[in-house]
């Protein structure tokens, strides 16, 4: 192992061994003090980040014979997905004592998916990509069971597990056709293939369709998202939260990087068909949450929706310079936005959980806006940025998105997304009509860490509003480097 | 000029130093709200006239703009540019003086969550304002939405029995339309480079066709707001289940957004598209004048009958505008000014009979003259600068508008003039009905009924008068001397109107 290598792979390294190490020191801490496993997995992502902070700069680590990379991109998405970790045990920690299903192997499980996240990022061969998607997607089909024998759990796990495999099944499939139309698997030596000539086409791009589809699994694009609403719903409400942003934050970045590295020469049979996609994704997802009356199917389906909203981003990956960097940072930007409010919403949602798995109809937001003003308030500013309405992050977000659709013309692309943000107005609205404009008495739990997570979301997602222009800097230069502009 | 002394955002913003001593402050301290919020409204006027001394009429370009880069990335360049000029400068005015005057009807109109009622209405108030000074497009598309949501509040929160529905209403039809106009946004700034509206107006070179498209997705979010015919739906609902202060700003400000975004975009940017469907826009400005006139005539509901009234007036304004020339434009931007001052002070006082008898139905009024003198004689004030009346301030507006009309080159037909001056005609009967209905005649069921519940009809209270007299003063000051306010616009509309010339000929 060489220097390089050491340093592409430096973060992952460090969080593999916390957590084998936590999986380890879990053993001797009491069952009434699992707050310290929380604690320390909190402390390792902490640590982690430290490390991918002090690694990031302007040069690009190259590892393992070009198998992985550590450049700016990879180092923005693996700080978003340490963020989306710490995050996690945060809404975590007292929900799992509150639902009684505390156990230390539950942090362990995160890290674990972290480092395939990361991994993911970070992944410059077809290969790695498909070890880093088994290496996050394991440890949260366990998660999403965890809470087994209660509720949907178990059933949550299960469907999860049974997709996730088929969806694997197609990236492996479709990794085998790419590399038998290429001879090989490295994403450069692929671009590189296809550029000479020496690549059989139909064949490139079927396998190419396959490796879409495993993803759009992951996604969950329409109409690769049956299992979503039931996952999400069945699976414990803190689980859902962490699997929500981490797993759409890995797959699409590495979707970017295969698509943009890899496939750009296939941009003129694939884009249209991520329009389709996007298009399908952003209608059926919206539409469907509208008649959602549980806030977690519909957070499910919204979350579907905003698949779709960055898929958008997809379809100019072709394009190359400028006009594939400002869509991958549209793309990665509106992830960061997505992490902040799901967090934020996810957080309330499991404030008002209680015991029983009761409190999670729309229902019972009722009167929210005067039992717990503050709280009321950030579901407010959750709801509007999923809309994309000021004064939140997420409208800047979201025109940022649509600037990449209109920077290629696909008109009718933008106005799909427009109209379908104006249905799902009518959706996120009612949650705040129902929070203020019905009378009520929601029980909620005002656990600090709980409470501290959605509190700074929220403030986060305005004040990112006012002040974007660093994160937009920061986001556009980690997509120059993956476009090599 | 330095970031926070700059008078344009010392006005925006000041309504939020309201907004963040209110958070603070025990709800159930009810004195102590009001006050804090009618202080902040009353010193943002204030501050607002400050920003008039500092403003000269005779410069026909922004003034006291700032300009900050705030996102620039690669294509991507949007800027923090705020400016006003004579287009926009009494708009200003007018949201800085309705805001307070709204603010006080609510003392004793506002029962509940005041602490939440008077948060929302300065941050609209700060939002409403940032409308009129925003220079960038993407700046304004922000204030623009923004004033969304306290507005939506307002209505759900505190309206009638009906307000979730309208609420939901508003907001929808408002967000369905600017969503068009985003689109229209985000294709000017990454083609031309640039989202500060002057720039783009410098720029030009927008071809006809394209300009057509961009026209039309800018016209349909503003239309929508206007409200013009046939997109006007949403607004007797909204109306009618706001509380008085929500309605009075809405009919005030909130609609004047509309009709600004017309003068400062649609004409600027697509010249020659305004041309184009300038007979057409003045066609259903004057469908929506003789429409409002007769639908207003037949409701039960007085607050239903200004409502309705509204769309005939801002009928009148839209023809001004796409008259295209000076006098057509600057009538336009004055009877704006008018409406907010007549229609406002209509909704407050019918608001404040409201407060008492707790029904808005005609038929159950009659005859309250003998009993509310003081009452009546103001309503009718109002009635008759609504009307039109020469020696008032509707009068001014509407007579320039009609004048510009008719010898507008770009509408192209006098007969446009002479269809809306029917609307003139009806406005004076749909006005006088209700006067009617309400102050003469034998005494209405109304005065026996809210006797049996206690307490007898009283005239206006002190405070009441206070809330109307200062609108009172403008609707006098306007008809009679309305120089010094042309004084103010003429300098800008001319500018613009060169534009315009520049693409007819």
């Amino acid at each position: 192992m060489t220097q390089a290598d050491l340093y592409t792979l430096l973060p992952i390294i460090v969080l593999t061994v916390w957590a084998l190490l936590l999986l380890v020191v879990d053993l001797f801490i009491p069952n009434d003090r699992k707050g310290w496993t929380a604690l320390l997995a909190a402390a390792g992502l902490a640590l982690t980040a430290g490390f991918t902070i002090s690694l990031a700069g302007t040069d690009t680590y190259i590892g393992f014979g070009g198998m992985v990379l550590l450049d700016g991109f990879a180092t923005f998405v693996n700080l978003l997905l340490l963020f989306s970790g710490l995050l996690g045990i945060s809404v975590a920690y007292n929900y799992l004592k509150r639902m009684d299903i505390e156990r230390g192997e539950y942090y362990s499980l995160m890290l674990f998916s972290v480092v395939g996240m990361m991994l993911m990022a970070q992944a410059s061969d077809l290969i790695v990509v498909f070890i880093a998607l088994e290496l996050l997607s394991i440890p949260l089909y366990i998660l999403a069971a965890i809470a087994q024998p209660k509720g949907n759990s178990g059933e949550a796990g299960i469907k999860y597990f049974l997709l996730g495999a088929f969806s694997g099944g197609f990236v492996v499939y479709g990794i085998a056709l790419v590399f038998g139309a290429t001879q090989a698997t490295a994403l450069l030596d692929i671009a590189a293939a296809a550029a000479s000539g020496a690549a059989n086409v139909p064949l490139m791009l079927t396998g190419s369709a396959l490796i879409l589809v495993g993803f759009a699994f992951k996604v969950a694009a329409v109409p690769f998202h049956m299992w979503t609403p039931d996952v999400y719903e069945g699976a414990p409400t803190s689980v859902t939260a962490f699997m929500a942003a981490g797993a759409k934050i890995a797959g699409f970045s590495a979707l970017m990087r295969v698509f943009v590295i890899a496939f750009p020469s296939l941009a003129g049979d694939l884009a249209p068909v991520l329009a389709v996609l996007a298009a399908l994704t952003m209608i059926v997802g919206n539409v469907t949450a509208v008649a959602q009356t549980n806030i977690k199917r519909m957070l499910a389906y919204s979350s579907i929706a905003h698949a779709g909203y960055i898929l958008m981003a997809f379809v100019a990956f072709g394009r190359g310079g400028e006009i594939a960097a400002s869509a991958v940072a549209a793309g990665i930007i509106y992830l960061a936005v997505y992490a902040l409010t799901n967090f934020g919403s996810w957080g309330i949602v499991i404030a008002l959980e209680n015991a029983e798995g009761k409190g999670l109809n729309l229902e019972d937001y009722a009167g929210l806006g005067k039992k717990n003003p503050l709280m009321a308030a950030s579901m407010t500013i959750f709801m509007l940025s999923l809309t994309g309405l000021p004064p939140t992050f997420g409208l800047v977000g979201k025109l940022y998105l649509f600037q990449s659709v209109i920077a290629i013309d696909m008109y009718w692309l933008a106005i799909i997304g427009v109209l379908t943000s104006l249905i799902s107005a009518f959706y996120y609205l009612r949650v705040v009509v129902i929070m203020y404009m019905r009378e009520g008495e929601p029980t909620t739990d005002n656990e600090g860490w709980l409470q501290f997570t959605w509190v700074l979301m929220a403030a986060a997602t305005v004040i990112l509003s006012l002040v974007p222009a660093s994160i937009f800097n920061w986001a556009y230069e980690a997509a120059r480097q993956l476009v090599n502009l | 000029m330095d970031f926070m002394s700059n008078p344009l955002n010392v006005v925006t913003f000041f309504p939020l130093i309201g907004v963040l001593l209110l958070l603070f402050v025990n709800k159930e301290n009810k004195v102590l709200i009001r006050w804090i919020s009618l202080l902040t409204a009353l010193a943002t006027f204030g501050l607002s006239l400050w920003l008039l001394s500092q403003f000269q009429p005779a410069n026909p370009n922004l003034q006291l703009t700032i300009n900050e880069s705030w996102i620039q990335v690669a294509n991507w360049n949007i800027s923090y540019y705020m400016g006003v000029d004579g287009l926009s400068i009494l708009l200003v005015l007018l949201t800085a003086f309705l805001t307070p005057i709204a603010l006080l009807s609510t003392w004793s109109a506002i029962e509940e969550r005041e602490k939440d009622f008077n948060i929302f209405f300065l941050l609209l108030e700060a939002g409403m304002l940032g409308v009129f000074m925003a220079q960038d497009l993407f700046l304004f598309y922000i204030f623009w939405e923004f004033t969304l949501v306290p507005m939506y509040f307002l209505i759900g929160i505190w309206g009638g029995p009906q307000r979730i529905y309208a609420s939901i209403k508003f907001f929808l039809y408002t967000m369905a339309g600017s969503l068009l106009m985003l689109l229209a946004i985000l294709w000017l700034g990454i083609h031309q480079g640039t989202f500060a509206v002057p720039d783009l107006i410098r720029m030009g070179g927008i071809p006809a066709e394209t300009q057509i498209w961009l026209f039309l997705a800018f016209a349909i979010a503003f239309a929508i707001k206007v409200p013009m015919w046939p997109l006007h739906s949403w607004l007797p609902d909204a109306h009618v289940q706001a509380p008085t202060a929500g309605s009075v700003i809405l009919a005030g400000v909130l609609l004047k957004m509309g009709t600004y975004g017309f003068i400062r975009f649609n004409l600027p940017l697509f010249p020659k598209a305004a041309i184009h469907f300038a007979p057409m826009m003045a066609g259903l400005a004057v469908v929506g004048i003789i429409y409002g006139a007769i639908v207003s005539y037949y409701q039960q509901d007085i607050k239903k009958l200004v409502a309705y009234s509204s769309i005939s007036h801002l009928g009148f304004v839209m023809l001004g505008l796409f008259a295209l020339n000076s006098q057509g434009i600057q009538g336009g931007i004055l009877q704006m000014i008018n409406h907010g001052l007549s229609t406002g002070a209509l909704f407050l006082l019918v608001g404040m009979v409201y407060e008492q008898t707790h029904t808005r139905d005609f038929d159950v009024y009659g005859g309250l003259w003998k009993i509310m003198p003081v009452y009546g004689s103001i309503m009718l004030v109002v009635t008759l600068s609504s009307m039109g009346l020469p020696g008032l301030n509707g009068f001014v507006g509407e007579f320039t508008i009609l004048l510009g009309a008719f010898g507008s080159e770009a509408i192209g037909s006098p007969w446009f003039a002479g269809l809306s001056a029917i609307g003139v005609i009806l406005a004076a009967v749909y006005m006088l009905y209700m006067y009617q209905k309400i102050f003469l005649g034998p005494t209405g069921s109304i005065v026996e009924t809210v006797k049996e519940h206690g307490h007898a009809l009283r005239d206006l209270s002190a405070r009441e008068i206070i809330t109307v007299a200062p609108l009172l003063i403008f609707i006098f000051w306007i008809g009679l001397y309305p120089k010094p306010f042309f004084e103010l616009i003429a300098p800008a509309v001319d500018n613009l109107v060169a534009i315009l010339q520049a693409a007819m000929h």
